[in-house]
């Protein structure tokens, strides 16, 4: 008789459902996965030895390329640890404005992750539909800090700027004319607040048509349930967090249990899990869309009501006005040394996370005084979540690979840094 | 970060581990220890299971290369009689390429291990320092028995900084790639790099070179003592007394 041998076989790195270049050696007993072997770093850039490098503020912009579809949240983790460094705070404004852009960043990420996911399990519509709601999101983005993904909009002490008195508007264009114009222009006649108004009003009837095609599909269902099942001892051990320890059942969130910003103030659910299967896990991600929803809600009425600063007035770590820099000599000395040489901070060490869209999202900075952090680690969520990737697919088939994949939410940007 | 911290965790990691811990204090409100490599297994698994503890979850392990820790490449205090300092020279890793870089040998406790831990159950954080005894061949007992999750940061560690961890079942490379020579975080490899790779039309493949930039750095490194760091960090001291 012919022997039977393990078939061994590469999954990526340039494969569309391996979310970018992770590269998966599979043994396969037939269709049966044995082992799985992820092989990651082609996108290693060494992000945290260019911050070592560089004065605290210059590395800020290296964040967003981290988790490159949370941008914000990385964001703020690196900016929280340095403002507990330097022992400042920011304003409540500003405090109000990052929780507001976390959760955009939160629906941000979460509707790439169902799209993604929906479409690489065979469902090509939802695709379409959450990019249609990210593309109003990233107005957002665009409108505050200037770019559509690397925002480098939160600086220690506070935000780079104030919230815009007008939202802004489409132009007549061969892409965008007549009625379709007068659609995408309708939101935005007011101030930016009130256009999060308006998307808040209508996306939660977004999320129902999300649902009607995935909650009781049978074909999505049969490809989730039961799959990929993560029991709640083993994403302890693990070290998971986000959804992918929510989804198992056990109720921890950082916004809860150590808030940061100004989530301690508003009011909203953490939505749990029972099986700890990828179907719990969709159902956590897209309950929590709708929970940002009401805590953007929140943010915005808070933001209309409560003018302020959105930056610390301590011109050794925040620049100084253009107004008050050609007015003051002072004033452009501080400028001048802050653009240049930056500012140092007291030695020692500290670890701060936020819960970002796949969990915690944490920046460890030891500093030994000087202008440029001594070391830097950036601890990524789908770094320990892909780790249990051999744990979790042991004796599943190959498709459901792909099913797992999606459901850790990786992004490679974070896992190589 | 840990809000209701009981201020006594100092206190009851001390009276735990005795000796077993070499120093517990706290500072920015985080609290952390260090332990010694041939105590480090012990105090984790107490820390994973005894009822005060219960760290159940390892959030980070991390390399530390405290090579040139404190030092600043830009005298900024006094002047000498040839006038102010230029900043232009020290031993940063952007300042060398891989054939002139330092071979620093004999710093005691260069390498270290930070390990974060969390309690869900208690909602505290922990950090846990490990200096690692031979600076030539740092050594430091695996945790993949303890925390699973420490798996992968343990080969991180070890791809980036050299650290081996003693008993771990997998120790290779991670992030860097296939046949890559060193240790890139170490703070004697130079910043650019020793190779870089193109692709070559005549050879029909992609060929490895020795890198072509230039060691260059835009901001020199000032350690400053400002005083109003000082005067916060008096403040709280006070207030903590």
């Amino acid at each position: 008789m012919a022997e039977i041998r393990n078939y061994t076989m590469n999954f990526g790195p340039q494969h569309p459902a391996a979310h970018g270049v992770l590269r998966l050696v599979l043994e396969l007993d037939g269709e049966t996965i044995v082992r799985a072997d992820p092989h990651v770093g082609l996108l290693h850039r060494g992000t945290e030895k260019l911050a070592e490098s560089k004065p605290y503020n210059q590395s800020i912009g290296y964040m967003d390329r981290l988790d490159y579809v949370s941008m914000m949240c990385n964001e703020h983790a690196y900016v929280r640890a340095i403002e507990r460094l330097l022992g400042i705070e920011a304003p409540v404004r500003a405090q109000y404005i990052r929780t507001l852009f976390d959760e955009t960043t939160r629906i941000l990420n979460h509707l790439m992750w169902l799209g993604s996911n929906a479409l690489d399990l065979g469902a090509m519509t939802l695709f379409l539909y959450a990019f249609r709601e990210r593309e109003e999101l990233m107005d957002c983005y665009e409108a505050v800090s200037g770019a559509r993904l690397h925002a480098t909009y939160y600086r220690p002490g506070g935000v780079y700027r104030d919230l815009p008195e007008r939202m802004p508007q489409y132009h007549e264009s061969p892409w965008t004319k007549g009625a379709d114009l007068k659609r995408r222009n309708e939101w935005r006649q007011g101030s930016m607040l009130d256009f999060f108004d308006a998307f808040c009003e209508d996306f939660p009837k977004r999320v129902d048509e999300y649902e009607t095609l995935l909650t009781d599909n049978r074909i999505w269902k049969q490809r989730t349930v039961n799959i990929g099942v993560v029991p709640p001892e083993m994403a302890l051990r693990m070290g998971m967090s986000g959804p992918m320890l929510r989804g198992s059942g056990i109720a921890w969130d950082l916004r809860k249990k150590q808030p940061y910003a100004a989530y301690d103030k508003v009011d909203f659910d953490i939505p749990v899990g029972v099986n700890g299967d990828c179907y719990d896990r969709y159902l956590v991600r897209v309950e929590e869309m709708r929970q940002s929803c009401r805590i953007m809600k929140q943010c915005v009425d808070w933001l209309r009501s409560n003018a302020g600063d959105v930056m610390v007035r301590n011109f050794k770590v925040a620049p100084p006005s253009r107004v008050e820099m050609k007015d003051d000599m002072e004033a452009l000395i501080h400028h001048f040394k802050l653009f240049t040489e930056g500012y140092a901070t007291p030695a020692g060490e500290v670890y701060c996370a936020v819960e970002a869209p796949k969990g915690e999202f944490g920046a460890y900075i030891i500093s030994d005084g000087a202008n440029k952090p001594f070391r830097v680690k950036l601890r990524a969520p789908g770094f320990s979540h892909l780790s249990a990737m051999d744990e979790i697919v042991r004796g599943h088939m190959l498709p459901d690979v792909v099913a797992v994949i999606g459901t850790l939410d990786i992004v490679f940007g974070e896992i190589d840094r | 970060m840990t809000p209701e911290a009981p201020a006594s965790l100092i206190e009851q990691l001390k009276a735990h581990f005795g000796e077993a811990i070499e120093s517990a204090r706290e500072a920015l409100g985080q609290y952390t220890i260090e332990v010694s490599p041939d105590r480090l297994l012990e105090v984790a698994k107490s820390l994973r299971d005894e009822r005060t503890f219960r760290f159940q979850q390892l959030i980070d392990l991390c390399g530390v290369d405290y090579l040139g820790y404190g030092q600043d490449e830009w005298e900024t205090d006094a002047v000498t009689d040839e006038g102010f300092s230029r900043g232009v020279t020290g031993l940063g890793p952007g300042r060398f390429a891989w054939d002139n870089r330092p071979r620093p040998a004999g710093i005691p406790n260069r390498y270290a291990v930070v390990v974060h831990l969390l309690s869900i159950e208690h909602n505290l954080r922990l950090r846990l320092r490990c200096f690692a005894a031979d600076d030539a061949l740092p050594v430091v007992p695996s945790l993949v028995e303890i925390w699973g999750a420490a798996n992968w940061f343990e080969r991180e560690a070890f791809d980036l900084f050299g650290i081996v961890f003693e008993g771990h079942p997998d120790l290779r490379r991670i992030l860097t790639d296939y046949g890559f020579v060193g240790h890139p975080f170490r703070k004697d490899f130079p910043l650019t790099g020793n190779v870089e790779v193109r692709y070559d039309p005549d050879k029909g493949r992609v060929v490895y070179e020795p890198v072509s930039i230039e060691p260059r750095v835009g901001v020199p490194r000032v350690v400053r003592e400002d005083s109003r760091w000082l005067q916060a960090q008096n403040e709280a001291a006070g207030k903590a007394n």
